[in-house]
């Protein structure tokens, strides 16, 4: 039966491009690649990547970022659970988290450009009246050489996703009644919440953080808007090499990507020691029985990072709006001297055609991502739970750097003579927009109550009937939620377009990292609000439709 | 009222040395013969395998559960037939209106796929438990014993051969509960239908005047 074989279908389609295209990259970083003249194994690739200057900085920024961005942001999310977990204040955030998520990393990347960089609104503000600065200052505030800028935009995309992964794992941990057996036992809310909840929290958010992990060690479009340049971080430092004209620079930049891996294995490693370390301390707090400690920093330092970041998202987007909308904008001063239109005007012509990509590629890979992620919770439901210990292989490819295994996918279609063209695209796309969709859907599809596919089974439904008339309406509110995530992750993707497409499939996210190097702070805006623009919309769906909906079906307000 | 409940349909529920067990320890044994209109009482405290022996009969045992015996439902023998085509309907603790559907909709999804006049039958069934034009009402703003109802008479238009009852009034307040458990008695045995009601409520078991089956 097709939906039994679902499962094994759809590891497959993940598993296979990851496995092929990280043994792909191998060969060539081996200087096997008889297409560009490498006949025999060597070593030649490594002594000549070694021999880059600047590659252990690249490579010291890759672990940084990997080890801090991950650390940050998820302390960030955990003390403001701790200090407002069923508080009013975590459901007003609730809200917030999904269009937070949906701006898609460059755009983020762009708008915190222009509200911190030295010529930027926030710097604006406070000229020269507590600066004195006549003159934007020559400041590297972003492209700074240790990566804070990228790492600042990293934690501001990361901390909505840890978020709402937590949120969506909480009810697992029951945290309501352990926190109020704590708390009777002497022990301060939030700490209460840090010693018993966390340790049944953290195992389900484990997944996502090293996915976390592998993004920021080897992020491409946020590096190359906001990060370091010379040298520039390992991953953009590998795909200019392989960008490059000169194509023996191929070799070079295979043994890049080979080394990226270890630089991800590496942050991820650790982090893996960091975790440990942290359940040691963890026990000896448990054991000395300390009641209070902590309690106030805690509380405050979450929220406080909460509002900061919040401040940033919306601080970034007024500087989108006003670069946007401005004419001459003189420097000291907080506002635009004249308003125009013109830039939106001049821009929209050129943007129809990567917005029909943007938006076929996003729909395209988005419904056969929901399909078959479907299709797989459906096979686990009737032919009960055998699969799930191979189905963390669907995460596979967000714990693999993209460039690692992107690259030597390129190699495959090239030694099979494929154009790059919008299919594999949309293949790449599928990649990283399926685990994202299963991410998504799987929790609210297996907690959904087994007793509604029972009795619509003893009231003579057969499998299919239960599934399409039961099943799915139940659960539309959690599938256009997953489906706008998707569509979200697909529009987002640079690294997944550029390569399969060799740049011959612009996208919004695509066109815009390219005008990152033109400096025209208005195009700029334009294409980064409307690349945040299309997931808003999508996120905004899948609120609204349900509602709509099922606006006479009272039952249906909260999720069953 | 509705052709499950024809005066003279006579189904009958043997089960024939039925046995279940988790890891290795055997949790119940049972036989017996229902004949139309007979309501067995399985009573048990919680663990004893009281639902579990639903799950079995309806076709939805967890894997990690062993079973043995023979079930016959009219003479078919059900263990070889998927959940859907062995004709027992169950009840469960909660009314579970499917809250996406109306009132009549949740009707309608239970009645056979050829059933003519669909829309007649649901009215009819509405209306002979007082709840004449309600077809078009959203579930959630019905009363609990208006929910009870609906739930039963959902259960009639899938026309069962058998019912399995899952502590059904449990949930109820003592007043309804009186209520809806008579309802639920006679109407079951109107239509003829064997029932195996699980449940630890003495008052339940005394109401079904069966047989009485204490693990």
């Amino acid at each position: 039966m097709l939906l039994r074989a679902a499962p094994w279908l759809v590891i497959g389609l993940l598993l296979a491009p990851v496995a092929l295209g990280v043994g792909l990259t191998l060969l060539p970083a081996f200087g096997y690649l008889p297409v560009l003249g490498g006949d025999t194994f060597s070593l030649t690739p490594w002594r000549e990547l070694l021999a880059m200057p600047g590659l252990g900085r690249s490579v010291q920024l890759s672990v940084l970022s990997g080890v801090l961005t991950p650390l940050l942001a998820l302390a960030i999310v955990l003390m403001f659970l701790a200090g407002s977990s069923g508080t009013a204040l975590e459901r007003w955030l609730r809200r917030l988290v999904a269009p937070l998520l949906a701006v898609p990393h460059a755009a983020a990347a762009f708008g915190l450009a222009f509200l911190i960089a030295p010529a930027g609104l926030l710097s604006r503000l406070v000229s020269p009246s507590l600066t004195g600065w006549e003159r934007p200052p020559d400041l590297l505030i972003v492209n700074d050489p240790w990566g804070l800028a990228m790492m600042l935009a990293l934690i501001l995309k990361e901390v909505p996703f840890l978020l709402l992964m937590a949120l969506a794992a909480l009810p697992q941990c029951e945290p309501g009644p352990r926190v109020t057996l704590a708390r009777s036992l002497g022990y301060r809310p939030a700490v209460a919440w840090l010693l018993c909840v966390l340790p049944a929290l953290y195992p389900l958010l484990r997944l996502p953080v090293y996915a976390v992990i592998a993004y920021a060690s080897a992020t491409v479009d946020v590096a190359m808007i906001l990060g370091p340049t010379l040298p520039a971080t390992l991953s953009v430092s590998v795909l200019q090499w392989f960008s490059d004209p000169d194509l023996s620079l191929r070799f070079q930049a295979a043994a890049g990507a080979v080394l990226q891996l270890g630089v991800t294995a590496l942050a991820m490693l650790l982090w893996r020691l960091l975790e440990m370390l942290a359940a040691l301390a963890g026990r000896h707090w448990l054991a000395a029985g300390q009641r209070e400690r902590g309690e106030v920093v805690l509380r405050h330092t979450g929220r406080l990072g909460v509002a900061f970041l919040l401040a940033l998202a919306l601080g970034s987007l007024v500087a989108l709006l006003l670069n946007s909308v401005a004419g001459f904008w003189r420097f000291p001063d907080a506002l635009p001297g004249n308003w125009t239109l013109q830039t939106w005007s001049r821009a929209l012509p050129e943007v129809l055609a990567p917005l029909g990509n943007t938006l076929l590629l996003g729909g395209a890979s988005t419904c056969i991502a929901v399909t078959l992620c479907l299709a797989v919770l459906e096979a686990e439901a009737r032919h009960g739970r055998r699969l799930a210990p191979a189905l963390w292989l669907i995460y596979l490819p967000l714990l693999v750097p993209q460039i690692a295994f992107l690259f030597g996918l390129i190699v495959a279609t090239e030694f099979l003579r494929w154009t790059p063209d919008a299919w594999l695209v949309l293949f790449a796309h599928l990649l990283f927009v399926l685990p994202y969709v299963f991410l998504s859907l799987s929790e609210a599809w297996r907690h959904l109550d087994p007793r509604w596919t029972q009795l619509a089974i003893t009231l003579g439904a057969s499998p299919w009937r239960g599934f399409w008339r039961i099943r799915l309406p139940l659960l539309l509110g959690p599938c256009l939620s997953a489906a706008a995530v998707g569509l979200a992750v697909s529009v987002g993707q640079y690294l997944a377009t550029q390569l399969p497409g060799a740049g011959r499939v612009p996208t919004l996210t695509t066109e815009a990292v390219a005008l990152a190097a033109g400096g025209n702070r208005g195009i700029i805006a334009v294409w980064a609000l409307l690349q945040a623009a299309l997931p808003m919309l999508g996120f905004a769906l899948a609120l609204l439709v349900p509602r709509l909906v099922w606006r006479h079906r009272l039952g249906m307000r909260s999720t069953p | 009222m509705n052709s499950a409940s024809a005066p003279g349909a006579t189904h009958r529920l043997q089960l024939e040395d039925v046995r279940l067990s988790l890891q290795g320890r055997e949790l119940l044994r049972l036989s017996a013969e229902l004949t139309a209109g007979e309501i067995l009482c399985v009573m048990g405290p919680s663990g004893s395998g009281k639902s579990s022996l639903l799950a079995f009969l309806a076709g939805f045992l967890a894997p990690a559960f062993a079973a043995s015996g023979r079930v016959h439902l009219d003479g078919r023998d059900v263990l070889q037939l998927p959940a859907e085509q062995r004709r027992i309907g169950l009840l469960f603790q909660d009314p579970l209106l499917f809250p996406h559907l109306s009132v009549g909709g949740n009707l309608r999804f239970a009645l056979p796929a050829a059933c003519p006049d669909k829309p007649a039958r649901v009215e009819a069934a509405l209306a002979s438990v007082g709840l004449a034009g309600f077809a078009e009402r959203d579930p959630a703003t019905l009363s609990g014993g208006q929910k009870s109802r609906v739930a039963l008479q959902r259960l009639l238009l899938s026309e069962p051969h058998a019912v399995l009852l899952d502590e059904p009034f449990s949930r109820l307040d003592t007043a309804l509960r009186r209520e809806v458990r008579t309802l639920v008695f006679q109407t079951l045995q109107a239509a003829g239908l064997p029932s195996v009601l699980v449940t630890h409520d003495p008052e339940d078991a005394e109401a079904a005047g069966g047989r009485v089956v204490q693990l």
